[in-house]
C-alpha cells in the first residue's frame, strides 16, 4: 500500500518489521550522533553560540518585515528578480513559469528541503520539464523514485548495499567495485554532462543576507557549485525564515549548524550567490530569481509557534529521537521528520491529517537539550496536542478516561477507594509477580510483563502503620 | 529563609516535608513510599504523607487535556503548599509540578503564581537529600553490582544525575557499571507506551538489550514508571536483571522481591 494512504501506525509498524531499514537508520543516525558529540568536545563556546544564535533568529523573526524589506530591496539592486509566493502551490507554479519561461528542457537542483516542501520535484514533473538532482543522496532518491526520509542525508533509508545495487542496476556505466568511491565515481559518470547542459539550475538557501540581498547555500559535495554555474538561469527557492541580517550572523549560525549537522567544524563547500552575472564576469547566470516563500510561516508566528521559526534544518532533533531512530522519516509522512518535522507537518498539511506527530513522542527532551538554537521542541509538540484536544480531535475512549480520572483524583476519598479496588481487581490476574491476560492491559503486555501490584496501597498500611504509633 | 539554611546545610529546627509518594507507588509498589519516608527521617526531617494526595495530573497534560491537569494542579498546591518541602521519588512528578503547572495554570495568575512557588520548594527525593540536607546513607551494605538508568525528566528537568549516584556509591559492597545510552529514553513516556506499543517496545528492546550488555545484576533508576517499563522488558526477554528503585537500595529494603518478582 502507498504509504500516504495508510495510517501513522501501519507505517510505523511495517517501519518496525524491516530490519534493513533499521540498519540504515542506525549507520547514519549513529555516524551522526558520534561526531556531534565529538564536536562538542571540541567546540566549549557551544552555550554561547547556542544562545548568540537563538537571539539573532529570534531578533530576525520579530523584525521579520523590516529585514525582507531590506532583503527585498538590496537583491534588486543586484539584479536579482524577487518573487514573493503565499502558499506551497503558488511557490512552485512561479519556478515551474519561470523554468518554461526560460525554455526549459533539462534543470538541476539543488537539494532543498523547502523545495521538497512546496512540492517542486513533483511540480517539475507533471510540467514535462526533465529534472536532474545533483545531491549524491538526492540522486538516490531520484532513482529509487520515493522521498527523502532525513533532511541533511535523503537517502537515509537505504543501506551502502542496497544503493551499489540500484546503481549497477539503473547507471549507463556502473561501477565495478565494491567500494565507495567507485560509487561516487559512478554517480559522477551518470551525473556531469547533465550539469553542463541543464537550461536552469534550482537550488535552496542555507541563509539569505538582508544587507547585500544575497544567499548562501552550503554542501559537501560542491553540487551546488557545478549546478548553479553553467546554466543561463538560477532560481533560489526559500522559507522567509532563512534571514539573517548580514554576513557576520550567517556564520555564527553555520557555526552551529555544521557542527550539530555533520559534526564537521565547516561545510566543505559554502557559497554565497549575489546577482546574476555582471559586465566582466567570466561565469554566472544571466538571470537570477529569488522565490521567498512564506506557507504557513506567518501563520506560526500568529499562533504561537514563532520558536520554531528558529530551526536551522540540522537534523540534530531526529538524530537523537527514540522515536526517529525505530521508524525513520517516511513513517512521519511529510516533508519534515523527526521532532522539527512532528511540529512543523500539522502546520502544513493539518492537525487533523497528523495528530499522531505530536503524540507520538516520549517528550524524553533529548531533541530540545540538542538543538543548536534551543527550540523547545516538547513544549510546541504539547501545544499541537493541546490544540488537539480542544478542537476535539482526541478519541472518545482517551476523553472519558481522563474525564473519569479527573474527577476522581480530585476526590482523595474516592481515589483512594478506587485505587484500592483496582489493585485488587488487577491481583486477581497476577501469577508469579506479574498481571496476565488483564482486559485493558494488552497493549503494555503484548511486549513487556506487566508488574503485579502490592497486596495493599501504600496509603492503606501507612495509616494502619500511623495508627500502630 | 530557606535559602539560607540551605547554605548553611543546618536547620534550626527539622524541616516539615510532605511526601507525595506518586500514584504509582501508591498502587503498584509501596515499598518505594516507604523506602522514601525513612530516608527524609533519616537525613532529619519532619515528614507527613498527605492524605489527599493524589495525582499530580501529568497524564492529562501531556495528552493536551489542560483543562483537567489544572484542575488537579490545584488540588495538588492545596495538598502541599502548606510544607517547608514537598519531596517525591519521581522526578517525572517533580518536573510536572516544578516545570509545567504555571504552564498548565497560565491562563489563572494568581494560582499561576502559587504554583512557581511550590515548584521552588518541591523536589525529587535523591535531589534532595543530597542538595537540600547534604545526606549520606549509613549502615548500609549490599554485595552487588548494578546499573543505573537516568530518566528522563529528572535529568533534563531537574539536572538529577550525580545525586542517585553519590548516595548509592555510600552502600559499601555495591558497585557501578555504567550503562551504555544511560540518558537515553526508555521508550516508556507515560501513555506513550500504551498510545504507541509497537514503538515503545522496540525502544524498550533496545534499553534492555544495553541493561544487559552493563552486565550489572540490579537495574536502578529514580522513577517507577520507567522501571516497571524497563523491568517488565527484561522479564519478558527472559533477562535474570533484577529491578529496584534506587530509593529502595538506598533505605537497605532491598531484601524483598524485584519489580516483577512474586510478592
Amino acid at each position: 500500500m502507498h504509504e500516504a494512504t495508510m495510517s501513522f501506525k501501519a507505517r510505523a509498524e511495517e517501519a518496525l518489521a524491516n530490519p534493513t531499514l533499521k540498519i540504515a537508520i542506525d549507520r547514519t543516525t549513529g555516524t551522526a550522533e558520534r561526531k556531534r558529540a565529538v564536536a562538542m568536545t571540541q567546540f566549549p563556546q557551544f552555550d554561547a553560540a547556542r544562545e548568540r544564535g537563538k537571539r539573532i533568529k529570534d531578533h530576525v523573526i520579530a523584525n521579520l518585515d523590516h529585514y525582507l524589506l531590506e532583503f527585498e530591496r538590496n537583491a534588486i539592486a543586484s539584479g536579482a528578480k524577487v518573487h514573493w509566493a503565499r502558499t506551497a502551490e503558488e511557490a512552485s507554479q512561479i519556478v515551474v513559469a519561470l523554468c518554461k519561461q526560460a525554455g526549459a528542457k533539462r534543470v538541476t537542483r539543488v537539494k532543498s528541503m523547502l523545495g521538497e516542501e512546496i512540492g517542486l520535484p513533483h511540480a517539475l514533473d507533471e510540467a514535462g520539464i526533465e529534472r536532474v538532482e545533483t545531491d549524491l543522496a538526492e540522486h538516490i532518491v531520484q532513482l529509487g523514485g520515493d522521498r527523502p526520509s532525513h533532511i541533511v542525508w535523503p537517502s537515509m533509508h537505504r543501506t551502502r548495499e542496497q544503493v551499489s545495487e540500484m546503481f549497477k542496476r539503473l547507471h549507463r556505466a556502473p561501477h565495478q567495485e565494491e567500494t565507495i568511491e567507485a560509487m561516487v565515481d559512478s554517480a559522477r559518470r551518470e551525473l556531469r554532462d547533465k550539469f553542463l547542459t541543464a537550461d536552469v539550475a534550482i537550488s535552496g538557501a542555507n541563509f539569505l543576507l538582508a544587507d547585500t540581498g544575497a544567499t548562501c547555500t552550503v554542501t559537501n559535495e560542491g553540487n551546488a557549485e557545478l549546478t548553479t554555474t553553467p546554466p543561463r538561469v538560477h532560481i533560489v527557492t526559500a522559507g522567509i525564515e532563512k534571514l539573517v541580517p548580514s554576513m557576520g550572523h550567517a556564520i555564527a549560525m553555520l557555526r552551529l549548524l555544521v557542527r550539530s549537522a555533520t559534526g564537521a567544524d565547516v561545510t566543505q563547500y559554502t557559497t554565497f550567490h549575489c546577482g546574476p552575472k555582471q559586465p566582466g564576469d567570466r561565469d554566472g547566470p544571466e538571470e537570477f530569481h529569488i522565490v521567498l516563500v512564506d506557507n504557513g510561516r506567518t501563520r506560526m508566528l500568529r499562533e504561537g509557534m514563532k520558536e520554531m521559526l528558529r530551526c536551522i534544518r540540522c537534523g540534530a532533533c531526529m538524530n537523537h529521537c527514540v522515536v526517529f531512530r525505530q521508524l525513520g522519516g517516511h513513517v512521519y509522512g511529510g516533508t519534515y521528520p523527526g521532532p522539527m518535522g512532528a511540529v512543523l507537518t500539522p502546520v502544513f498539511d493539518g492537525l487533523e491529517k497528523s495528530r499522531d506527530l505530536p503524540h507520538a513522542c516520549t517528550m524524553n527532551g533529548k531533541c530540545q537539550e540538542v538543538c543548536p538554537v534551543a527550540i523547545p521542541l516538547p513544549t510546541l509538540l504539547r501545544g499541537w496536542r493541546d490544540r488537539s484536544w480542544r478542537e476535539g480531535l482526541e478519541p472518545a475512549t482517551v476523553r472519558f478516561g481522563l474525564g473519569i480520572h479527573t474527577f476522581v483524583a480530585s476526590r482523595p476519598r474516592l481515589y483512594r477507594l478506587g485505587t484500592a479496588i483496582a489493585i485488587r481487581v488487577m491481583r486477581l490476574f497476577s501469577r508469579g509477580g506479574l498481571v496476565k491476560g488483564m482486559p485493558g492491559l494488552g497493549a503494555w503486555t503484548a511486549y513487556r510483563e506487566f508488574p503485579a501490584p502490592a497486596k495493599r496501597t501504600f496509603m492503606e498500611m501507612y495509616k494502619d502503620q500511623e495508627k500502630g504509633q | 529563609m530557606t535559602t539560607t539554611l540551605k547554605q548553611i546545610g543546618a536547620f534550626s529546627s527539622p524541616p516539615r516535608v510532605g511526601l507525595f509518594v506518586t500514584c504509582l507507588v501508591d498502587a503498584m509498589r509501596p515499598s518505594v513510599g516507604f523506602a522514601a519516608l525513612k530516608l527524609l527521617r533519616d537525613a532529619g526531617c519532619r515528614v507527613e504523607v498527605p492524605e489527599a494526595q493524589t495525582c499530580c495530573g501529568q497524564p492529562a497534560f501531556n495528552s493536551g487535556d489542560t483543562a483537567d491537569a489544572a484542575v488537579l494542579a490545584r488540588h495538588f498546591i492545596e495538598t502541599f503548599e502548606g510544607y517547608d518541602y514537598v519531596v517525591a521519588p519521581s522526578g517525572s512528578c517533580v518536573g510536572m509540578t516544578r516545570a509545567h503547572y504555571a504552564e498548565a495554570l497560565a491562563d489563572d495568575p494568581a494560582w499561576a503564581e502559587r504554583a512557581r512557588r511550590l515548584g521552588e520548594r518541591t523536589y525529587e527525593l535523591m535531589s534532595f537529600l543530597v542538595d537540600v540536607m547534604h545526606f549520606a546513607p549509613a549502615d548500609v551494605k549490599l554485595d552487588t553490582s548494578f546499573t543505573y538508568h537516568d530518566s528522563c525528566s529528572g535529568l533534563r528537568e531537574l539536572g538529577v544525575h550525580d545525586q542517585p549516584r553519590a548516595l548509592l556509591d555510600k552502600v559499601s559492597g555495591l558497585t557501578l557499571k555504567p550503562l551504555e545510552g544511560n540518558d537515553v529514553c526508555c521508550g516508556f513516556g507515560g501513555t506513550f507506551c500504551v498510545k504507541y506499543p509497537a514503538i515503545s517496545n522496540a525502544v524498550v528492546g533496545e534499553k534492555a538489550d544495553a541493561i544487559e550488555r552493563s552486565g550489572a545484576k540490579l537495574l536502578l533508576g529514580g522513577d517507577l514508571g520507567c522501571l516497571m517499563n524497563m523491568a517488565g522488558k527484561l522479564k519478558r526477554k527472559g533477562s535474570s536483571v533484577r529491578s529496584f528503585h534506587a530509593a529502595e537500595v538506598l533505605a537497605g529494603m532491598a531484601g524483598g522481591p524485584a519489580i516483577g518478582e512474586e510478592h
